[in-house]
């Protein structure tokens, strides 16, 4: 069986054009919407506060729940309907991040049962201090960054032998962030950025095409799944924290078998043009690329259905980032290279 | 071919290992012993984060000091004007007269050569110093409040009875607890969180409570309460009390504390036993004080105030209050444990029932069988028997990261079930990489034996350098993670080198067999 005929040719560097605009109308909308709703909604484990998962034995109205906490002082707090719906659960979420070390979960039972009139089940409690909520949103932003620069020194190591070169870069670029964070002269979040444009920059100066293409893409994957979060109103957990390093890896597992083939084919084809070299890679790898991303779709589809309530965000998470990775690394981590030659650089 | 024979080896032998250890899972007793751990958001149970308050250990430090540099002052007889606690973690001093400053000078230099001078002035023949102490001496008061405090803790969980606790320390003053399984949770946190500083003090009997009450405290005396609950009511009072700031005796001599039950009242009391200093303590102080109260505090909660009658010799006193047995019994457990070199505050929680669990792994489950079966199914219509050797490695995947996991000891957490999860649908990849390039290669009209071999020499590289940057992932994130999303990162780490060791060698083995040993012309691909 195929999906893909084995000589198809389909004219991908032609409409890069227009990738382009998609691409760049895709990171408009999640920025507008970032800038919209404030930016990132941060669930509990960034912001800090408290969120209790609760299962009552017998349907009532989110109304009669409120009503019922309203007898408890849990400051500004919110009520959720959480999983499927027949099974009763619901989240509630305070900003308060104290009061579960006196018996907040004891006086929520008390006043739920009270409120429904029957058997209320505490399934879960976290609660996140607003120092452990900063520290943890500090070591999601690095270990991203950390992530990403690991990647650029094996891709510049494998693909061009600049092992040492990006490895200097990474180096310095990771230790300067890391004391100027101890400096405190910005917040972290503008640093790092600042950190991956100039990184960006360099891989240009020092000539890590390859580095560039694919980080560009996984920057491109991470800011779009980051915008359709925001405009989903999801929020931020650790899992999504996890579900975007995945992202990464996936996306630039797609990528590098794109520029794998890339490489193999300038060789064999040295008198071709570059877009014609790409394209023919791309269409090489066509049927690889779509079979992987239907089976990976398949499995994370039926974690984002039946999993349960606590992996759903998750699996969505992985649903765009899957979607977006595969659309990356054919539409923009390759054009790239083009661009590059384009502006008169050696390929 | 002894290159074959080699290969097959190391196969059977990697699967054989990983069967082994996924058994005592399945079957509790079996050899070698090394169960799948789950973590906490499976089997349900409580991870805390503490905070030590590692300044009051400094702050009480200088306290006490401040006490010892009066003491040795009136023992050398050098007159001062005042000797003070200042800013927290400063010795303030004045000491009139060239005598006296002379005296003390010499006393600097030997009895108190461990702190610093800040700062020093002499007006009017009247020596004005601050003191405090160095830097690394704080340091090194506060890294021993940290460990001093997990001890502590840990003894008293060991104490509550608590299977399998895990508690470390993270950073510079935060304190990691697990505890799996445990029910009731509130009961937990006050065992753990309480400071347990036990005192013993004096009533302050000559000056008016009422006065105090107004704002008119006496130096040298603190206003503290003593809690209760009116059974009748159910409603708190809270009793105060005039108490005498200075302690006479701590909890730091004692011996033992246990619950008893009071043949009079039928309550239960605590009653403690001092070791041999504490009880000749606790002798003059009774001795030195009949027919005065003595307030029995805790954490600056009064407890009970006692008239003593006669001189108490022997080192044993009682605590009594209105505990439930369970309280008393909590009580108990802090006080033999000891107190918290400084108190410690709850700064991450989370909390997990035992039925949320079973229902994460049930969900869990399914999800991995549905999804599972449906990337088999698809490879077996897309790839025929190709796609059936894909499927057994795809199989093995799993069982080997379940090896990995026993083996290696790591914990399985919901997030990690995600990570098995997503392996079943990134593991096919390679498998995929490798027959594409041999369906290409066939379409170059090579055998299929040939077409074999170069699919996997050309796919080899590929297949590597794409799984090394996931890996690359997965590391950080295990680095960075904490709980459950470390789970993640195990099982997407263990996934991918699964994958890789049954694309490049397993499936690998399988083709070879066909082709050359069984001689099939073709497979269907």
């Amino acid at each position: 069986m195929k999906f893909i005929k084995s000589d198809i040719n389909l004219n991908f560097t032609g409409k890069s054009k227009l990738a382009f605009y998609i691409s760049a109308t895709m990171i408009l909308v999640s920025f507008f919407s970032l800038i919209l709703h404030k930016g990132p909604k941060y669930g509990i484990d960034f912001a800090g506060g408290t969120l209790i998962q609760v299962k009552l034995f017998a349907p009532a109205s989110i109304n009669i729940i409120k009503s019922g906490l309203d007898t408890i002082d849990l400051g500004k707090s919110s009520v959720q309907q959480f999983g499927d719906k027949e099974e009763n659960e619901y989240l509630i979420k305070t900003d308060i991040s104290v009061m579960t070390s006196q018996g907040l979960s004891g006086k929520v039972k008390k006043a739920l049962e009270a409120a429904t009139g029957n058997e209320v089940e505490i399934r879960r409690i976290e609660m996140v201090g607003p120092q452990v909520g900063k520290d943890l949103r500090e070591k999601a932003l690095f270990a991203m960054f950390y992530s990403l620069l690991f990647i650029t020194i094996y891709i510049s190591g494998r693909f061009e032998f600049k092992w040492i070169l990006s490895g200097i870069m990474a180096v310095a670029l990771m230790s300067s962030v890391y004391f100027l964070s101890f400096i405190n002269l910005s917040s972290i979040p503008i640093l790092i950025t600042a950190a991956l444009i100039l990184a960006i920059i360099l891989f240009w100066f020092l000539n890590l095409k390859y580095a560039m293409g694919a980080i560009v893409a996984i920057i491109h994957d991470v800011i779009i799944t980051v915008g359709i979060f925001s405009i989903f109103d999801k929020e931020f957990t650790l899992p999504i924290i996890a579900a975007l390093l995945t992202i990464i890896g996936y996306s630039l597992n797609d990528t590098i078998i794109v520029f794998d083939r890339i490489r193999e084919n300038l060789k064999k084809y040295r008198k071709k043009p570059l877009d014609f070299t790409i394209n023919k890679s791309i269409n090489e790898t066509l049927s690889r690329t779509i079979l992987t991303s239907v089976t990976t779709l398949t499995v994370v589809i039926a974690l984002f259905v039946i999993g349960g309530g606590i992996v759903h965000d998750f699996a969505f998470a992985m649903i765009i980032g899957i979607l977006i990775g595969t659309y990356s690394s054919i539409y923009i981590a390759s054009p790239i290279l083009l661009i590059w030659q384009r502006s008169g650089k050696k390929i | 071919m002894k290159n074959f024979s080699w290969r097959v080896i190391i196969v059977f032998a990697v699967i054989i290992a990983a069967i082994v250890y996924i058994f005592p899972t399945i079957n509790q007793g079996w050899w070698p012993h090394k169960k799948i751990n789950l973590g906490l958001d499976l089997q349900g149970g409580m991870h805390l984060v503490l905070e030590v308050d590692t300044d009051k250990s400094v702050e009480s430090t200088i306290e006490r000091m401040t006490y010892e540099v009066r003491s040795l002052l009136k023992k050398e007889n050098i007159r001062y004007v005042g000797i003070d606690r200042i800013e927290d973690t400063k010795i303030s001093l004045k000491i009139r007269g060239n005598n006296n400053i002379l005296s003390f000078n010499k006393l600097l230099d030997t009895e108190l050569k461990d702190l610093r001078v800040l700062s020093k002035s002499t007006d009017n023949e009247i020596l004005t110093m601050i003191l405090n102490l160095p830097d690394n001496e704080t340091r090194h008061i506060k890294k021993l409040a940290t460990e001093q405090a997990l001890e502590t803790i840990r003894n008293r969980i060991d104490q509550f009875g608590v299977n399998e606790p895990d508690i470390r320390r993270q950073g510079e003053k935060r304190i990691l607890i697990q505890l799996p399984g445990i029910k009731d949770t509130q009961r937990a946190k006050e065992l753990i969180g309480k400071t347990a500083l036990l005192e013993f003090k004096l009533l302050d009997e000559t000056h008016d409570l009422n006065a105090a009450l107004k704002g008119n405290i006496p130096a040298g005396s603190e206003l503290l309460y003593q809690d209760n609950e009116d059974t009748a009511t159910e409603r708190a009072i809270s009793t105060p009390y005039l108490v005498k700031k200075r302690t006479l005796l701590t909890g730091e001599y004692l011996t033992d504390a246990r619950v008893q039950i009071d043949s009079q009242f039928n309550e239960p009391y605590i009653s403690i036993n001092f070791d041999k200093k504490g009880a000749r303590i606790f002798e003059r102080i009774t001795e030195e004080n009949v027919k005065k109260r003595l307030a029995i505090v805790l954490d600056n909660k009064v407890y009970s105030a006692p008239v003593i009658q006669e001189k108490i010799s022997g080192g044993e006193a009682r605590i009594t209050g209105n505990f439930t047995t369970e309280e008393a019994r909590d009580l108990a457990i802090v006080l033999r444990a000891g107190a918290l070199p400084a108190p410690v505050e709850i700064i991450e929680e989370r909390t997990v029932g035992p039925s949320l669990g079973a229902d994460s792994i049930r969900k869990g489950l399914i999800s991995m069988y549905v999804g599972g079966i449906l990337v088999v199914l698809f490879m077996v219509v897309y790839y025929k028997v190709s796609g059936l050797i894909a499927n057994i490695a795809l199989i093995l995947n799993i069982v080997l990261i379940a090896g990995g996991l026993a083996g290696f000891q790591a914990t399985l957490t919901l997030p990690g079930i995600a990570g098995i999860i997503l392996t079943i649908g990134m593991a096919v990849d390679a498998n995929v990489l490798i027959f594409e390039r041999i369906r290409e290669e066939m379409n170059l009209g090579k055998t299929q034996r040939a077409a074999v071999n170069a699919g996997y020499s050309k796919a080899t590289l590929t297949i590597l350098d794409a799984n090394v940057t996931t890996l690359i992932a997965a590391l950080v994130l295990f680095q960075f993670g904490t709980g459950p999303v470390k789970g993640f990162a195990v099982t997407l780490s263990l996934g991918v080198l699964a994958s890789l060791f049954t694309a490049l060698i397993l499936t690998r083995l399988v083709f070879d067999y066909l082709l050359i040993n069984r001689k099939i012309k073709s497979l269907s691909i």
